[in-house]
This record gives structure tokens, C-alpha cells and sequence, in this order.
């Protein structure tokens, strides 16, 4: 039987405001699916987006939702987390909202290794406000504010949030929903920050100027850009230039997660246990 | 029974929140506002709250915002950069009608100023930190007691009206240190009114669908009420929508909630005004100077008095205009270059208000306000 995701969905929101063939709409149903694998209480989670087309995610799943300023995601869900540990709290952000203007709370998110999943969907483009260079922009396309070419370098988020200090990181694409589903499933079971940048197409604000106008030709530029991780591994450096591996890349078990640590220092002010010392962590410095 | 303490200003205003229940701080390092977090660090874990220091003041404000908005009673401590930089998300804050206490211990500005002297310069600036229109709550400590008790007072403020309510210290108050008597805590803690919940069946729960000069009512995060925030105009449910009446009415309302309720804002002492001659006008640390200088005066067979509102936005205009009108000599006393003098004038409708200003860094002493009432009136 075909899942039905209206249970998860605010019904009366939909359509959705995104374009249409846009993959967005494909994160959804595989965020979806995967909370309701892991059979987790509506009650239970806080969804928090920011700014962007990504950030009307928030306000289409029927969960505790919050729509933030640009760029904040990841800070507002530090304070709901904190507050409420035991709750499952989610960020959904654009490659500009976390790389870019709140480039900093990703940043300092992974290394909090705060038990938040951050959820990147990168189109490589700042889509909703119409074609503006995001710091995921191919080199030498054409965006609004680089119609000669873009000169800005990208910049790899995975490679940031495992340098950071994430405990989970990994990259799908939205040609891939069961691998998505698969890879949120492990970041929500995953305790500590999980970065999950997914690949999603904007035929409309990158495609239309950079020879892929249509969902169909987008989609195909994502999977000739991508490789699993298996195959990337196996790859010379001269081979992987100008790809990007896809699956779990990295995921640390071990790592201390920034709740339960605060929880460790209660108890130190609580008189339940002995103050806290370079003892107490495998990586000091 | 009331506390007799040696303290601070700035480690009052912890205690206060923890008093009052806070359970969360978010914040980052700013001179003169540092010992707020440094206190509030110690206090939290204790009671079982959480304190963090975020990556930059942005992010201090908007963990304080999101625990607020899961449920929790929050605060975050800044000076007059970070003000600046919150003022953003304290717009969001003031859109999506979360309760939010923001205590702003005054340096020296513009921009980085002087970090460590004292000022009053972001008096103007707690009336409209973010862009758009809206109502600011700010209060003003005077004494080192009212650093506890208008923390306090900001706490029930902030969720009677739902919104960030900004507390102004300065850095003469927030580094005082001294002997302060404090309220009973089982006083306080009988006093705390927390914020408005709705236990009626999940379906009918409309958060912004209320009247139109009361605030939302929004509930605790996981517990079965499923809404949405958002900084975008929104509906009834909180989600985003360009409805032309809807847009109106909330702005409106915005305004309303704390318009038609001044009665439950205002707050203000006047010292020695019943027979006084001339009006001295003053605010936060500057009134100590003036209080003094009013005996000196009197000692000199000077009548002067003091007005000094507590609640500084919305201001006190009915009471002003009124003491405009009672008084023909009015100094209006400041640690910047008059940005409440322009409100003084405002609401009395004069232009004749004559005005005492300092912005190098040092406190009024009580002999710069006798030399000016000497020589203007």
C-alpha cells in the first residue's frame, strides 16, 4: 500500500509554494517517511527552519514548527534543545541560510556536537529570492549577481561540519529518496550533531541561465556531480576534482553529546558528582 | 523577610531571573554585562535551568528566543553592540509575540565606545531596536535594589504581554556594589504570573486568534498544541499569509496589547515634587546624582524635585504632560545627548525644557546638576 504521508502533513497548506519538479517536495516525503519509521510522537518533535524556499518546510509538517530570521536555525533549536533534551529537534535550512549568512551556528553547532539535525538542502543557488550567488555556486556559472560568470569559490559543508567536530555527516541527493529516507532515519537515530546536506535541483533560479532548464536536465547534472562514497574512496584525487561523494560520511559514536554533558554538569552543581575535568573526555584540546 | 545582600547590580539582575523562575540564559561575553552570564552560569545548573554562551551575540538571543519559545522562562545579557546585533531577532521576538527578558547594561557609544564607562546612549535605541512597527517594553533600574526587583518585574511583564521586555542598567549601576535589601523570595515567587496557557481541546486552539488588545497565548512546545512561528505576517495558527485584514489587524493588535494597558506598565517615583520649584527629570544611575543634588540645593533654600520613570517605553506621557504644565522650570538630566529629552518634549508639548547632558564616559556627579540649575534657572 502507498504510504500516506497526510497524517504528517498540514493538508490545508498544500500545494506547496515550491516550483513545480522542484526536489524539495521529494525531502518532505522522505523526512516524512523516516520519522515515521522510527515511529517518533508528532508531539515530540520541533521542526525549525530559516530562510529561504527551505524555510516554508516548517510550515507544511504537523509538527512544533518554527520559521526563524535568516541564517538561525541552528541557534534557536540550540536554546529548544537544551531546554527539552529529550526531544527530537530539527533544523531545515538552504545552502545560503547555512553556509553563508549563519555560516557561524553551523559552525559551532558541529562542534557542540549538540544532539540537532541539520538538514542542508543545497541547490547551489539562492532560489527563492531569484538567482543570487549562494557559497555552493558552481565556479564559472551564471548567477544574478555574477552574470558574467561566477568567480566565488564553493565551499564543501560536509568537509565544514566534520572539521567542526559534527559526529554524523552525509550528503544524498533527491534522484535518491530511499537513500534520503535512509540517511535522515540515521541522523535522527544518531545521537549528537548530525550535518545531512541533500542535493536538490532549481531547474527555475540555476537551471533556466546554466543549460538545464528543466527538473529532468538538473537532476542529471546532480548525479553526474556526485559518486557514492564507497567509489570516491577508491578514487585518485585527480578523479574525485569537481565530484561530490554521496552516503554516511562520517559518524562518530563515541563523541560526547553537548546535552548529556550539561546534564553531567548539573549534577556537579547539584552536589551529585565531582567537578568536571580533562579526565572526564577523550579529546581535550 | 526581606534579604539584606552585599552585591552587584549586574549579579542582582541574575539572581532575579532565578527568582523568578528563568530557567534558561543565552548569551555572549559583552562588557559592562559580563558578570550577568557569569553569575547566571553558577545559579542555573543548580535549579536544574541551562546557561549558554553562544558563538556570537546573534546567537545568544535566539537560543534565549527558542527556549522561550519551547516553554521555559529565558533571558539574555548584553551591552549597547549587542543590542545592535540582536536587533533582528528581537524583532522576531516582538512578531512572534515570544516572552523574552533582555537586560542591557549601557556603555559608552556609538559603536564600540567606551567598553567600560558608563552611559545612557541606548535609551532610544531599546524603543525601537528592530525595523518595523511595534511597542517596546523597556524599564530602567535606578538603584541597585531595583536591578532584582525590575528584573522581576520584567519576567511577569514579559508574559503578561508576550514579548521581549528590555531591562536598562548602565554600567555605574551594573558594577555598583553594595548593600542592597531585597523583596522575600517566597514574596517573589508568589508574585511570578507566568504566562497564559489554553487547555481546551487541541482543535480549537487558535494561538494569535484573540482579542484585539490582548496578547497571543502560546503553549508550551510537546505537549499536544502543534503551531507554527514565524516572523512573517501571520494567521490565527501563526502561519505566514499576505491576507490584507489579517496583516492590518495583526499589526494593530501589536500595538493595542500594550497601548490599552499602560495602567498595568506605568511605573515611576517622584522624590521631594509636592513643594518643589524646579523639576529635575532623570533616569537609571543619573537619578543618585540628582537626588543628592536636590538636598544640597534645598540646603540652599532651593526647591527642587525629581520625576524618574522606572517604565521608560512606553513613557509615561499623561504624567509628564501634566508636570508640564504644573512646572515652569524643568531640567531634563542625561548620560547622553538628550534622546529622552525629545520624549520630555513630546509629551509636555514644550520646547523650553532645559537639558544637562554628559557623553565622555563618566557619571553626573551631583555638583554638575547644581551648576546647571544655577545657571538656567
Amino acid at each position: 500500500m502507498a504510504f500516506n504521508y497526510d497524517n504528517y502533513l498540514r493538508m490545508e497548506k498544500m500545494p506547496t509554494l515550491w516550483c513545480w519538479g522542484c526536489g524539495d517536495g521529494v525531502i518532505l516525503k522522505s523526512f516524512i517517511r523516516a520519522i515515521d519509521k522510527l515511529g517518533i510522537s508528532k508531539d515530540d518533535v520541533c521542526v525549525v527552519s530559516g530562510i529561504g524556499c527551505s524555510g516554508r518546510f516548517s510550515s507544511y509538517v504537523d509538527f512544533n514548527t518554527v520559521h526563524t530570521t535568516h541564517g538561525r536555525t541552528v541557534a534557536y533549536a540550540t536554546g529548544i534543545k537544551l531546554a527539552n533534551p529529550d526531544k527530537h529537534v530539527i533544523c531545515v535550512a538552504g545552502d545560503g541560510d547555512a553556509l553563508a549568512i549563519g555560516g557561524n551556528h553551523t559552525i559551532h553547532g558541529c562542534r557542540r556536537n549538540i544532539d540537532i539535525t541539520l538538514i542542508v538542502i543545497n541547490n547551489f543557488i539562492y532560489g527563492l529570492t531569484n538567482s543570487q550567488t549562494s557559497p555552493t555556486t558552481p565556479r564559472g556559472y551564471w548567477s544574478v549577481t555574477m552574470k558574467q560568470g561566477n568567480i566565488d569559490p564553493t565551499f564543501d559543508g560536509c568537509k565544514l561540519a566534520e572539521a567542526s567536530g559534527a559526529s554524523f555527516v552525509a550528503r544524498e541527493k533527491v534522484t535518491e529518496p530511499k537513500k534520503m529516507e535512509k540517511i535522515i532515519t540515521a541522523a535522527l537515530q544518531h545521537r549528537g550533531f548530525a550535518y545531512v546536506e541533500l542535493l536538490s535541483n532549481c531547474h527555475i533560479n540555476l537551471g533556466r541561465k546554466n543549460k538545464m532548464a528543466s527538473a529532468i536536465e538538473n537532476l542529471d547534472w546532480i548525479d553526474e556531480i556526485t559518486v557514492s562514497k564507497k567509489k570516491y574512496d577508491a578514487m585518485s584525487e585527480e578523479e574525485r576534482m569537481n565530484l561530490l561523494p554521496t552516503g554516511i560520511l562520517k559518524q562518530d559514536k563515541e563523541a560526547e553529546e553537548y546535552c548529556d554533558m550539561y546534564e553531567a554538569l548539573k549534577e556537579v552543581y547539584q552536589g551529585k558528582r565531582e567537578k568536571i575535568t580533562p579526565a572526564d573526555f577523550k579529546k581535550v584540546i | 523577610m526581606a534579604r539584606e545582600v552585599i552585591s552587584s547590580g549586574n549579579d542582582l539582575a541574575a539572581q532575579a531571573a532565578v527568582d523568578s523562575g528563568c530557567m534558561f540564559f543565552g548569551g555572549y561575553p559583552i562588557t559592562p554585562s559580563s558578570e550577568v552570564m557569569h553569575t547566571i552560569s553558577d545559579l542555573l545548573p543548580k535549579v536544574g535551568g541551562a546557561c549558554i554562551q553562544m558563538e556570537d551575540e546573534i546567537g545568544g538571543i535566539c537560543a534565549a528566543i527558542g527556549a522561550s519559545m519551547s516553554g521555559v522562562r529565558a533571558m539574555t545579557a548584553t551591552s549597547g553592540p549587542g543590542m545592535s546585533l540582536k536587533a533582528e531577532n528581537l524583532g522576531l521576538a516582538q512578531m512572534a509575540e515570544v516572552p523574552l527578558v533582555v537586560v542591557d547594561v549601557m556603555r559608552g557609544g556609538p559603536s564600540t565606545g567606551l567598553p567600560t564607562r558608563v552611559s545612557q546612549g541606548d535609551v532610544a535605541q531599546a524603543k525601537n531596536p528592530s525595523h518595523g512597527d511595534y511597542k517596546s517594553i523597556t524599564v530602567c533600574a535606578g538603584n541597585l535594589e531595583e536591578c532584582y526587583t525590575e528584573t522581576v518585574r520584567a519576567f511577569n511583564l514579559a508574559d503578561r504581554f508576550m514579548q521581549p521586555v528590555i531591562v536598562l542598567l548602565d554600567e555605574t549601576i551594573g558594577h555598583m556594589h553594595g548593600k542592597a535589601i531585597l523583596p522575600d523570595l517566597e514574596e517573589v515567587q508568589a508574585g511570578i504570573k507566568p504566562r497564559k496557557t489554553f487547555d481546551g481541546p487541541a482543535e480549537e486552539y487558535r494561538p494569535y486568534g484573540v482579542a484585539q488588545d490582548e496578547p497571543a497565548v502560546l503553549n508550551p512546545m510537546f505537549k499536544g498544541y502543534r503551531y507554527h512561528f514565524t516572523g512573517l505576517h501571520h494567521d490565527a495558527m501563526g502561519f505566514p499569509t499576505e491576507e490584507i485584514e489579517t496583516c492590518r489587524k495583526l499589526i494593530d493588535r501589536l500595538f493595542r496589547k500594550v497601548d490599552e494597558h499602560r495602567d498595568e506598565l506605568e511605573y515611576n517615583e517622584e522624590y521631594m515634587l509636592d513643594d518643589a520649584d524646579i523639576l529635575l527629570v532623570g533616569y537609571g544611575s543619573a537619578s543618585l546624582a540628582i537626588k543628592e543634588a536636590i538636598h544640597r540645593l534645598r540646603e540652599e533654600g532651593i526647591k527642587a524635585g525629581m520625576f524618574r520613570p522606572i517604565t521608560i517605553w512606553p513613557s509615561p506621557e499623561e504624567r509628564l504632560y501634566e508636570l508640564g504644565q504644573k512646572f515652569d522650570k524643568i531640567l531634563s538630566v542625561e548620560l547622553n545627548q538628550g534622546q529622552y529629552l525629545e520624549e520630555i518634549q513630546r509629551a509636555m508639548g514644550r520646547k523650553d525644557i532645559q537639558k544637562l547632558t554628559k557623553t565622555n564616559g563618566r557619571p553626573f556627579s551631583p555638583q554638575d546638576i547644581i551648576d546647571k540649575v544655577k545657571e538656567v534657572f
